[in-house]
């Protein structure tokens, strides 16, 4: 066997951090090519003889999906501040911000679901609403991934893990990546419809 | 805190058979994994060789059919499928699975169970894809069911090679040496890296697409998102270059790596060479992740009535990649000019980059409009090439890497020759439907051959559709013929092999720096780097002192 040099073993690099900015960058692309295949029909459906594209009696709620963009506000600068705290040792504040985050990512599980119920889209109605609930099914399932990664993270850190600031940041970095991804389908499939 | 596993890859598998099969399926040693993905990946390799042998025999003769008309869309599906997603790609990321951590000089992989996870998901869908279709399910199939089945089992798999190339990356961007930056790196490292970054950010868009057409399915009155015209106008790019080009970047890795290696020289200019891998994968990285709405229109084809403005795109997705291929081994290559003695890696790298390279200038070929080869079976002859260039690579880096799984070499000239063989199946496989293409013999991903349809109405075309399509069939035989082959004579060189040194190839990075095989926590001790070249170095020292 060689002798080569030997060193201490290295610090571990940020790696839930990396391995959550890989998965966040995957979910991006995720929606990314749904929502260029949204685009596309959308186009086609324009530029046909009947010129329809939402199916006709469907009103697509402004409102609550204006309500659902706003509430990433919010869950973006509670990560922060969980961020913040973990950073400063701050148990309590970093376990309120962590639980604030999810309560408001339950709650916009609970606002897309009302986005639903309120559209009374039927899937059978064509492209439009397949791609609709696809586009906006996948994003409530990477909300509730997202809730998931909250709440581990807070019991971790109730359970005295305090050292694992780097999930903390990670949990920052996927609401972050998850914000800018709904923000991109709310300007396709909210405002420009 | 580490999410490095370093006590998992030390299950103790003696004993019992039962306990080493527990073993094997609860090991988060990136080895094993590794070996798990090898495997798999080359029986699914010797199923999908062996349906294309059919496939091309069936084609001899548009008038006469031996296989069951109905089921020929499911039996192509099943071919690209399992040529690519069940036997290239897990090659593929089988070989780097195993090798990268011990060239980072890591003790395991990052996430390892993730990878192993990824493994899992990515066998249990592969064999309920293979199922779907079985039970008559798959593209063009007729039981609903099924059809569903194998559309969420194609996206499962796709997300188990998801989360293990995540696991990959975040091991190469993480764990590497003390010393060791990302430009002393070796070039196949190097490549996996800029492979799986592709693939990550490509297979998620294949995957959405899955789900589209999944609930689509369920809606027949969705003509247009459901049926073989999504599957093929949606999902296609998938199976297709340049898409499919993007797992073929380690083949140019391995090819910088084992040049090196018998040549005993370093990659110079080693930047540029870095960079030219990294140009294949970057510009194809647009097209992959673009590839449902941009390939169809301006990225699609080249003409003389295309505007400049069409021109500039096609260069961008074909020259580029071209360039970074043709460059990389034309700085390579030169290095051969000092005659190294011919051996299975050697040999098996130079022809699967130069098989590569091929596969790049057929697909910027195929995309001219001009040459009228769009629908025709040169697209598979390039798919063929690409699965060829993977195909070579793999038995070529399993016979230089194996001696770190099992101790043991593989008998040189045997490995020389299935190596060969394997080539010139491949070759013999793809050239045909190329050359069959510029006739216009019909081809497609999945071609319209609807039941009830007399004849294999597709397939049929003027030229001498015999003679190709016998040629293509001979050369599917020979890949499966050399495959087995090869199989038997790792299992054999596993357990009667010659006992490898820790270093039998005279290697330079640091997987040659650990025991054959390399333990569970893969070194004693960390080694510090100074170079993309550490035992280069250390020879050379050695070399001096004793002099």
């Amino acid at each position: 066997m060689h002798a080569l040099p030997t060193a201490p073993a290295p610090e571990p690099r940020r790696q839930i951090l990396v391995g959550t900015a890989l998965a966040s960058a995957g979910a991006a692309t995720l929606v990314g090519g749904m929502l260029a295949l949204y685009v596309k029909f959308r186009h086609e459906a324009l530029a046909s003889a009947d010129g329809r594209w939402i199916p006709k009696g469907i009103t697509v709620p402004l409102v609550p999906a204006n309500v659902l963009l706003i509430a990433l506000l919010p869950v973006c600068l509670f990560s922060q501040w969980a961020v913040y705290s973990a950073k400063r040792n701050d148990k309590p504040h970093a376990s309120l911000a962590l639980g604030l985050v999810a309560l408001l990512g339950v709650a916009f599980i609970n606002a897309q679901a009302f986005i639903w119920a309120t559209m009374k889209l039927p899937v059978l109605e064509g492209t439009y609403s397949v791609l609709f609930y696809c586009l906006t099914g996948v994003m409530t399932a990477l909300a509730i991934l997202g809730v998931v990664f909250s709440v581990t993270t807070a019991f971790r850190y109730l359970g005295g893990r305090t050292a694992d600031r780097e999930v903390v940041a990670a949990h920052a970095l996927y609401w972050y990546a998850f914000s800018f991804v709904f923000a991109m389908l709310w300007f396709v499939v909210y405002v420009t419809k | 805190m580490t999410a490095i596993d370093t006590t998992a890859a030390s299950t103790d598998t003696s004993g019992s058979a039962l306990a080493s099969v527990a073993g094997w399926i609860t090991s988060t040693d990136h080895k094993r994994i590794g070996r798990l993905y090898i495997g798999t990946a080359l029986l699914a390799l010797l199923a999908s060789a062996v349906i294309a042998a059919l496939l091309a025999f069936e084609r001899i003769d548009s008038a006469t059919t031996f296989l069951n008309i109905g089921s020929l869309t499911q039996l192509f599906a099943l071919y690209r499928w399992g040529l690519l997603y069940l036997a290239a790609l897990p090659l593929v990321v089988g070989v780097a699975v195993a090798v990268v951590p011990l060239q980072l000089g890591a003790r395991s992989i990052a996430f390892p169970r993730l990878a192993a996870g990824g493994f899992w998901t990515w066998l249990f869908g592969a064999v309920a894809s293979v199922v779907a279709i079985a039970a008559n399910g798959g593209p063009n199939g007729g039981n609903a069911r099924f059809v569903d089945l194998f559309t969420l089992a194609a996206a499962l798999s796709l997300l188990g090679l998801f989360g293990t190339l995540i696991s990959l990356v975040t091991s190469i961007l993480t764990t590497r040496a003390p010393g060791m930056n990302m430009r002393r790196l070796s070039a196949f490292t190097w490549s996996v890296l800029v492979m799986s970054i592709c693939a990550v950010l490509a297979l998620p868009v294949l995957v959405g697409l899955l789900l589209i057409v999944y609930v689509a399915h369920k809606y027949p009155s969705v003509s247009e998102l459901s049926g073989n015209r999504a599957l093929e106008e949606w999902v296609g790019f998938g199976f297709t270059h340049p898409t499919t080009i993007l797992f073929t970047i380690p083949v140019f890795g391995f090819f910088a790596d084992i040049v090196a290696t018998v040549t005993k020289r370093r990659t110079r200019p080693r930047g540029t060479v870095l960079a030219t891998i990294g140009l294949v994968g970057v510009s194809l990285v647009a097209v992959g992740v673009q590839s449902p709405v941009v390939i169809r229109s301006a990225f699609r084809s080249l003409s003389s009535n295309n505007k400049i403005a069409d021109v500039v795109p096609y260069l961008f997705v074909h020259a580029l990649p071209l360039l970074g291929a043709f460059l990389t081994i034309a700085l390579v290559l030169p290095a051969l000019a000092s005659k190294p003695k011919p051996s299975a890696p050697f040999v098996g790298g130079v022809l699967a980059a130069l098989v590569a390279l091929d596969a790049i200038i057929a697909s910027a070929l195929q995309h001219i409009g001009d040459a009228a080869l769009s629908g025709t079976v040169f697209e598979e002859g390039t798919f063929l090439l690409v699965i060829g260039a993977i195909v070579v690579f793999a038995l070529a880096a399993i016979t230089y890497w194996a001696p770190k799984f099992t101790g043991r070499s593989v008998p040189a000239l045997p490995a020389l020759g299935l190596t060969v063989l394997a080539f010139l199946g491949t070759q013999l496989a793809a050239l045909p439907m190329l050359i069959a293409g510029f006739a216009d013999q019909p081809g497609g991903v999945f071609p319209s051959v609807e039941p009830g349809v007399d004849g294999v109405v597709k397939f049929s075309y003027s030229g001498p559709e015999g003679l190709w399509n016998t040629l293509s069939g001979v050369g599917h035989v020979l890949v499966v013929v050399s495959v087995l082959a090869f199989v038997a004579l790792l299992v054999r060189s596993a357990s009667k092999g010659a006992t490898a040194g820790d270093d039998p190839w005279d290697g330079q990075t640091l997987e040659w720096a650990t025991t054959s095989p390399a333990p569970a926590d893969n070194f004693a001790a960390i080694h510090a780097v100074t170079s993309a070249e550490p035992l280069l170095d250390l020879k050379s020292a050695n070399t001096r002192s004793d002099a």
